[in-house]
């Protein structure tokens, strides 16, 4: 059984925001106008967090994609009434719309604030809605969504493999945002496999992870940052 | 200060049931008029999407979550004090029962209904009962939503019994009062009521059931409630404390819902002479106790938090201490402490007035506890990037202030069509029959300290 996982290095983030953009796409994340934007509104499955340190003239800026973590001892699952917030065998937190009832518990139990509620049912500036994913469901007004590690993604290639009689080679599954980034700063992979190459970053001296100390147990490694530039 | 006696009793009880006057009129159709606005805006959000509430990423809890708690809170006045009044056997509390008991069943149906109505899809709340269905999906046990459902709807139970159990001579007193369709109604309700030994033994016996094990379920509720927040892992809502901190607080609340309940009653029904100033004065007593408690919990979480030093804890902390949060913060220090301390904590002042004004104190000071718990911790979670502000619309503005009009509304209502101060306990108090007074319980020393 495999255990998906991330890899972001931060010394390749260059903060373009092209993950955002691909995430949006894939997966039919609703636009919600500059208005309700302004008002807390906007669903980034993915966002840059951009942070400035020290003062002028020493100041370094700082990227760091934050996406779900897909956290092991999530703090989203247990806390869901419904069981809409769920963990998967191959370790996913997976999120089901249709059982979701909307009482955003699991919003306010996750340390990273990784998941959007839809407060509204989905529109989107045009021409977008010429271009749904329909690999994708889309979410009607009232439920929560977030990253899923492009699940869709995962199942295709986990179909395609068992057609042609074969095991999923590492770097085949590429969510939106890895497949995107021009600096190659995100990698996905099996972190059961040792030999895979997001295992192998993640046991590099550099990997850690967000917000550790809330005991979460996240499958997303960020490679920190060994020059200041 | 006059003691009524029997048909004095009966009369003075009885006179708001059978004569209705245009200020009960006005009072509904005001309070109603309310209460239809905050439900035709919940109607509206529904229709229209919650986004029309004030709430966003990453505050998805607000006004709702925070009336939810103070609801609940303000139950656990009535039937605990009653309750525990009725095992130490305090005589003065014949008059004060009812009135208490009534508030927890209503502001116990108001609190249940925000889990529904802060909901994002609210025609599934159903699933959160473990109904069989064919898909064999259960709720998730875990979830401390679903032990809310459990404890809330328990003790709703168990006080509707509780208040109900003590109305039964009553309606047959007004059943054998009147003619007519209201003979008809208030005798179904006394359930063929006589007032043989072996009734009067049996109600006895159930009230003592009753008393006995609503104390444990009111705890446990409130506890229940705190959980809501302490198992979550966020900044200042994960502590241990919170369980009775909590129950503190709820109780604390509830006896500044029932003086204040207490006085308007005795004012616009002319109980002057059954609801002394010394009922008042007790209750005050009892406020300040749980002034002091709550005083020490708030001070106990702030220590503890202070010289944990967590840096997500200490972003919150600052911010509700001397940041945006700080005016909200030191007014319900003012409310909930300072207040209460000085106003019942001298002699002097502990009037009736002063007790009222107290009690508007610890409602304001109260809810703004539930607030300042909910918002600014969720407005500061950890990573400085993910902050974000709460800023309340008029949808969620006049559902919250719907709420406190539904109170009265369902009072006045409750006022009108049964005996508020309780008949027969007030006459078994004028001539105690050891029969309807367990022995043991009369001996008790509490029994005699007459509190």
């Amino acid at each position: 059984m495999p255990k998906w996982g991330m890899a972001a290095d931060l010394d390749r983030c260059t903060g373009c925001g092209a993950c955002v953009t691909a995430c949006h796409a894939e997966n039919n994340i609703s636009t919600v106008g500059p208005e309700q934007a302004a008002r807390g509104r906007a669903k980034h499955w993915l966002r840059i967090e951009r942070y400035w340190e020290g003062d002028f003239p020493d100041v370094h800026l700082k990227f760091r994609p934050v996406m779900c973590q897909q956290c092991d001892a999530a703090p989203c699952e247990p806390v869901c009434p419904t069981y809409a917030s769920h963990h998967t065998d191959d370790g996913l937190n997976a999120q089901v719309y249709n059982r979701c009832i909307g009482t955003r518990y699991c919003a306010n139990a996750c340390p990273y604030n990784a998941r959007f509620f839809d407060f509204f049912n989905p529109s989107w500036d045009k021409p977008l809605h010429l271009q749904l994913n329909p690999d994708v469901s889309l979410r009607e007004v009232g439920v929560m969504e977030k990253c899923t590690f492009c699940v869709q993604r995962i199942k295709a290639t986990q179909i395609q493999a068992k057609a042609e009689e074969r095991a999923v080679r590492d770097g085949e599954i590429q969510p939106a945002c890895a497949q995107s980034c021009p600096a190659k700063a995100l990698v996905f992979g099996d972190l059961s496999d040792p030999e895979s190459e997001v295992s192998r970053l993640a046991r590099s001296g550099r990997g850690s992870k967000l917000l550790e100390d809330v005991g979460t147990y996240p499958n997303v490694n960020y490679l920190n940052r060994q020059a200041q530039v | 200060m006059t003691h009524p006696t029997g048909d004095r009793i009966n009369q003075d009880l009885l006179r708001p049931l059978l004569q209705t006057s245009w200020r009960f009129y006005l009072l509904v159709a005001l309070f109603g008029g309310v209460v239809l606005l905050a439900l035709g805006m919940w109607f509206r959000q529904m229709y229209l999407g919650f986004g029309v509430s004030g709430i966003s990423w990453p505050v998805y809890w607000g006004f709702y979550v925070t009336s939810f708690v103070f609801w609940i809170g303000i139950s656990h006045a009535g039937t605990l004090i009653s309750a525990i009044l009725r095992l130490v056997n305090a005589a003065w509390r014949r008059p004060v029962t009812r009135c208490a008991e009534v508030i927890t069943a209503f502001a116990l149906m108001i609190g249940a209904m925000f889990p529904i109505i802060h909901l994002g899809r609210p025609w599934l709340a159903f699933w959160l009962a473990p109904y069989p269905s064919e898909r064999l999906i259960w709720p998730n046990f875990r979830s401390p939503l679903v032990w809310d459902f459990f404890a809330i709807n328990t003790y709703l139970t168990g006080s509707v019994l509780f208040l109900f159990l003590p109305m039964i001579p009553d309606f047959a007193v007004v059943r054998d009062k009147s003619t007519g369709l209201r003979r008809k109604i208030y005798g179904a309700l006394s359930f063929g009521w006589r007032g043989t030994t072996k009734q009067w033994h049996r109600l006895e016996t159930a009230m003592q059931i009753m008393a006995i094990a609503i104390v444990p379920v009111a705890v446990s509720v409130h506890t229940i409630v705190s959980f809501d927040f302490s198992m979550a892992p966020v900044p200042m809502w994960q502590s241990t404390i919170f369980g009775p901190y909590f129950v503190a607080g709820a109780i604390f609340s509830g006896i500044a819902g029932l003086i204040i309940a207490m006085a308007v009653l005795r004012k616009f029904l002319h109980l002057e002479d059954y609801l002394h100033p010394v009922h008042f004065e007790n209750l005050a007593k009892l406020m300040l106790v749980m002034g002091l408690l709550w005083g020490y919990f708030v001070f106990n979480e702030r220590l503890v938090t202070y010289y944990g030093n967590g840096p997500g804890e200490m972003a919150v902390f600052w911010r509700t201490q001397r940041e945006s949060f700080a005016p909200l913060y030191w007014t319900m220090v003012v409310c909930n402490f300072v207040l209460p301390l000085v106003i019942l904590g001298i002699k002097r002042f502990r009037t009736i007035t002063g007790a009222v004004i107290a009690s508007f104190g610890v409602l304001i000071g109260m809810w703004l506890e539930r607030f300042l718990i909910i918002v600014p911790s969720l407005g500061h979670k950890y990573l400085p990037y993910s902050y974000g502000v709460y800023r309340p619309q008029p949808t969620e503005i006049v559902i919250a202030a719907g709420t406190f009009a539904a109170m009265v509304l369902l009072y006045v209502l409750f006022a009108k069509f049964v005996p508020i101060i309780s008949i027969w306990e007030l006459k078994a108090g004028e001539h105690p029959s050891p029969e309807l007074l367990p022995t043991a319980l009369e001996e008790h020393p509490l029994g005699k300290l007459h509190l």
